[in-house]
């Protein structure tokens, strides 16, 4: 990218709220049910059906302005978005256009190296979903199904606040995480459950206006959002440096060939009638559910993390690793309340237990080791029962069973050479049988020493203690 | 068996085994194949189920503690969603629609016992003040068959007039159930917004629309009344309110006479009121003057908003899931454009294109929200009127029943047939509506309106009035509308 331009990114986030039931009727939300077998009488627009609000949706809302520390409107008004499509039933689409429930915030989005960036949220509004229009099942026809038609959306709308794709792809990983987090969301991209909209425009590094932007639809995973960017700020790039004009659009992110593309201009207009719902009374959150609300909020990543950071005193890019996931912060906390060293804890969950987890498709919670298990075996390697070798092969061997850490260990003879004679022994036969590399090591090649504790080590059939026979060479060839 | 019985003569006929259900039912059906004929007031009879449900009702009157509609027939307005029977908002994009379940305000009053006749002619969907713009032909006024009903309930008004039917169900928007009543010669009551519940009702103005009672008298109001209303939770502005409740019956009220209103009202139908006034005295209430201000803007803002609203609730009607759907059509857009195109009427379609106009970028502050100060400035006026009194005896329409046809050219002069009614709607009040003289041998009508959830005041007002009145037992002459 050329150095001279600097890309500005603001993103919505439609992120589909884990309630029971859809946000106007009492219709259960299940994805890949039969078609139109999740659809009663209000989803599908029956004459004289009236909506009627779930409070759950307006909890799950009211949770994610609080973590964002935002302003929540004390009233709100639903609106209509008048507009005709097959599978929007009722000809529009409940909305909040003017109130929105949640108001302005911060969200603090971490990047790779732990460091935090904070970007400004807009606002978050309530509404529902549209039906899905099926174009492949009839040759002749498009089909309609309206099970998803209600299901309570959660519009989050960002500030223009993002420098790059990689910043945008963050944030939308940010909400991820913190909607995932609060509970008020599935999380599953693939089946939709998060969509992301993206306004991109590129100006003059040392600009203070924007240049003109475009948005690009429904894009639906991280990579994406950062791929879908990064070939719109090129092409944007490229037309400016050409003397063009970008040209004011909605455009559309196409994976397979990885470009965006402008989509066909809408056939109706874009004059939405917006007007509140009369069907609706305006929403009042009195102060008293606000606190219900609050009282039921998680300790949040942010507050996590920096009591990780005091309590552990844990690098602050572990921190964020850490309460990324909140399974994966509970998993940890549960391991070290079963007197686990913190240290130990974090990088073997990061490291092995992430890496075999990540092998299997499974997340922290479906792991098969227990936290207690986990803690076991670093208090084995603690007091030094286990080298961190050992260590490893005990780790393979819980993951299939449930015996105890310490039946594996006695089991399998695993436990490292605590014999102090037995050792020295086998350093002297070592020293015995390697003159070679001996006389290497005198004469300044220390680096040799490593090979001579690894004879050692494959001697012991990997129970020694690598640093005690290391210290013990170095001894005993008096350097 | 004669026709204009009222709710307590026939419960207690019924429960003494005078006649039964069964009989009754039979006795209004043939009502209606004689008369049906020439008024057009039932666009369905369910006759076969209406027995059914009749001879139900016999069986449970037989027990001891029969429901207190039990057996007593009643006709809907056919906006009211019943399951199984088709429900078309007189309109030829619902013509063959039947909903898949009842509205609350059908299933209450069947689980009150009363048995359904059919289904009454009204406005295409509710737009109109004289039952002329139904897809289903006009409705004929039983006082003289040349004359509008009034509207939209005008199949109501007139099968309750004719004796087709004891009790008919309504709703009222810009005056709905009180200008036919009075029209008609017979009692109406809209109910305060949010008293009975609007789920299943179809929608014309959803802040506006009130469903409500029809009747002989302000007693039988008040019965079917008390099977309509109450708090539902499947409508969100369905109010949480106990049930109407009539004051003690020696009551005395300070009743509000806003003598402006009468100033360019027809003399003789003044005359009607100030008569009633003078009646209201003589029963021991007392009459003050009080001011309606902002009076004069309401039709146009109340025009605004019912079209606002409707334009978004009719959008519904695409062609896609239900109701009426073109043969042909090239693509999606041509399929909607001719499938409502075909579906709507003219009336329906002059309002869907005003209240999406007045919706619009560049139009919505000027019209829609203008009309929203308004509609707060009339409901505070009337609010600061009912500080000094218990209720307002006002006109409910500007002259009799009109001749059919005679309006219909002019959209404007039919709007002002509800100058009376509008005000009422716009501050979601109470008001009955009851028969208060003839003009010419058509029937005059007067509201009593009350304070925001006052029905039992109005209600008494208007049985005290009755009490001392027979103008409610006046009844048309059918010889020329009896087919048989």
């Amino acid at each position: 990218m050329s150095s001279k331009w600097e890309p500005v990114v603001g993103i919505e986030v439609h992120v589909q709220l884990a309630t029971r039931s859809k946000i106007f009727s009492s219709t259960s939300v299940e994805f890949g049910a039969e078609p139109n077998k999740r659809a009663n009488l209000i989803d599908v627009a029956m004459p004289g059906a009236l909506p009627v609000l779930n409070e759950e949706a307006v909890t799950m809302a009211v949770k994610f302005g609080l973590a964002i520390d935002a302003e929540i409107a004390e009233r709100c008004v639903f609106d209509r978005k008048n507009y005709f499509y097959p599978d929007l039933p009722k000809g529009y689409q409940i909305s909040q256009f003017e109130s929105p429930i949640v108001g302005r915030g911060q969200l603090s989005v971490f990047r790779e190296d732990g460091s935090v960036r904070q970007i400004g949220i807009t606002r978050a509004h309530l509404e529902e979903d549209a039906g899905k229009s099926v174009h492949d099942r009839f040759s002749e026809s498009t089909g309609i199904d309206l099970n998803r038609a209600g299901t309570p959306l959660l519009e989050i709308v960002t500030e223009p606040d993002m420098r790059s794709a990689a910043e945008a792809a963050a944030c939308f990983r940010q909400i991820h995480s913190l909607v995932s987090w609060l509970g008020i969301c599935d999380g599953n991209l693939a089946e939709g459950s998060m969509r992301c909209d993206a306004n991109v425009s590129v100006r003059r590094v040392g600009d203070t206006s924007f240049g003109e932007r475009t948005e690009i639809k429904n894009i639906n995973s991280f990579r994406f959002v950062e791929r879908a960017l990064n070939y719109e700020i090129e092409r944007q790039i490229d037309i400016l440096e050409a003397g063009g004009e970008v040209v004011r659009e909605t455009r559309h992110y196409d994976a397979d060939r990885d470009m965006t593309l402008s989509m066909r201009s809408k056939e109706l207009s874009d004059d939405y009638r917006y007007f509140p719902d009369p069907d609706l009374l305006p929403l009042r959150l009195s102060s008293e559910f606000l606190d219900r609300v609050r009282s039921t909020m998680p300790e949040l990543p942010q507050q996590k993390l920096e009591r990780f950071i005091t309590d552990y005193s844990l690098a602050q890019s572990v921190a964020v690793r850490l309460t990324r996931d909140s399974n994966l912060a509970s998993y940890f906390e549960s391991t070290i309340a079963s007197g686990a060293d913190p240290h130990l804890a974090a990088n073997w969950l990061l490291g092995e237990v992430a890496a075999a987890l990540n092998r299997e498709e499974k997340d922290y919670t479906d792991t098969p080791v227990s936290s207690a298990q986990l803690a076991d075996l670093i208090k084995r390697i603690q007091d030094k029962t286990l080298s961190s070798t050992l260590a490893k092969e005990v780790l393979e061997l819980i993951w299939t069973s449930d015996d105890s850490v310490d039946d594996i260990i006695e089991r399998q003879g695993l436990r490292q050479l605590d014999d102090a004679d037995e050792v020295r022994t086998l350093v002297e036969r070592i020293i015995v049988d390697h003159p070679d590399q001996v006389e290497q090591i005198r004469s300044g090649a220390t680096k040799v020493m490593g090979f001579l504790v690894g004879q050692v080590m494959k001697a012991s059939q990997g129970k020694a203690d690598p640093r005690q026979v290391s210290d013990l060479l170095k001894r005993m060839l008096n350097i | 068996m004669k026709p204009f019985i009222g709710v307590q003569e026939l419960r207690n006929d019924l429960r003494a085994k005078k006649y039964s259900a069964v009989e009754l039912a039979h006795f209004y059906l043939d009502c209606i194949s004689e008369l049906n004929d020439s008024i057009n007031c039932f666009i369905t009879v369910d006759a076969d189920r209406c027995l059914d449900r009749a001879a139900a009702a016999d069986r449970h009157l037989a027990e001891s503690d029969p429901q207190p509609l039990c057996g007593i027939p009643i006709a809907h307005k056919d906006l009211f969603c019943t399951a199984g029977l088709r429900t078309t908002c007189a309109s030829n994009m619902l013509g063959s629609f039947i909903a898949p379940y009842d509205s609350t305000v059908v299933k209450q009053i069947a689980e009150a016992g009363a048995v359904t006749l059919g289904k009454t002619n009204m406005d295409e969907f509710a737009m109109g003040s004289s039952n002329e713009t139904s897809w289903f032909g006009v409705v004929r006024n039983p006082w003289n068959l040349s004359r509008v009903p009034g509207g939209s309930s005008g199949g109501a008004a007139a099968s309750v007039s004719s004796g087709m039917t004891p009790l008919a169900t309504g709703s009222d928007t810009g005056g709905s159930i009180r200008q036919p009543a009075s029209l008609c010669g017979i009692t109406g009551l809209k109910p305060t917004y949010g008293r009975v519940s609007r789920f299943g009702m179809i929608a014309f103005a959803s802040s506006l629309d009130q469903g409500g009672p029809l009747a002989h008298s302000a007693s039988d109001v008040y019965e079917l009344l008390a099977a309509m209303e109450g708090h539902d939770p499947q409508d969100s502005t369905s109010a949480d309110i106990g049930k109407t409740v009539l004051p003690e019956s020696d009551r005395s009220f300070v009743i509000g006479y806003p003598e402006s209103l009468f100033d360019d009202l027809d003399k003789n139908i003044a005359a009607c009121i100030e008569r009633a006034r003078q009646q209201f005295e003589a029963l021991g209430h007392r009459i003050e003057v009080v001011e309606l201000p902002h009076i004069d803007a309401a039709i146009a803002a109340y025009y605004v908003l019912s079209s606002a609203e409707a334009s978004t609730n009719l959008a519904r009607y695409d062609g896609v899931r239900y109701g009426h759907r073109t043969d042909v059509s090239e693509d999606l857009l041509d399929m909607y454009c001719r499938s409502r195109t075909e579906g709507f009427g003219l009336e329906v379609k002059r309002r869907i294109l005003t209240g999406t106009y007045s919706l619009s970028v560049g139009y919505f502050d000027a019209y829609y929200l203008k009309a929203q100060k308004i509609r707060r400035l009339v409901r505070d006026g009337f609010l600061s009127a009912f500080e000094s009194v218990d209720m307002i005896l006002a006109p409910v329409t500007p002259n009799t029943a009109f001749e059919i046809n005679s309006l219909k050219a002019d959209p404007v002069e039919m709007y002002k047939q509800d100058l009376y009614t509008i005000p009422v709607s716009l501050a979601g009040l109470p008001a009955l509506a009851l028969p208060c003289g003839f003009v010419d041998d058509l029937p005059v009508g007067m509201q009593l309106i009350g304070p925001h959830f006052a029905e039992g005041e109005v209600l008494a007002g208007g049985m005290a009035f009755q009490g001392e009145t027979d103008w409610h037992e006046h009844h048309p002459s059918l010889e020329s509308a009896s087919t048989s």
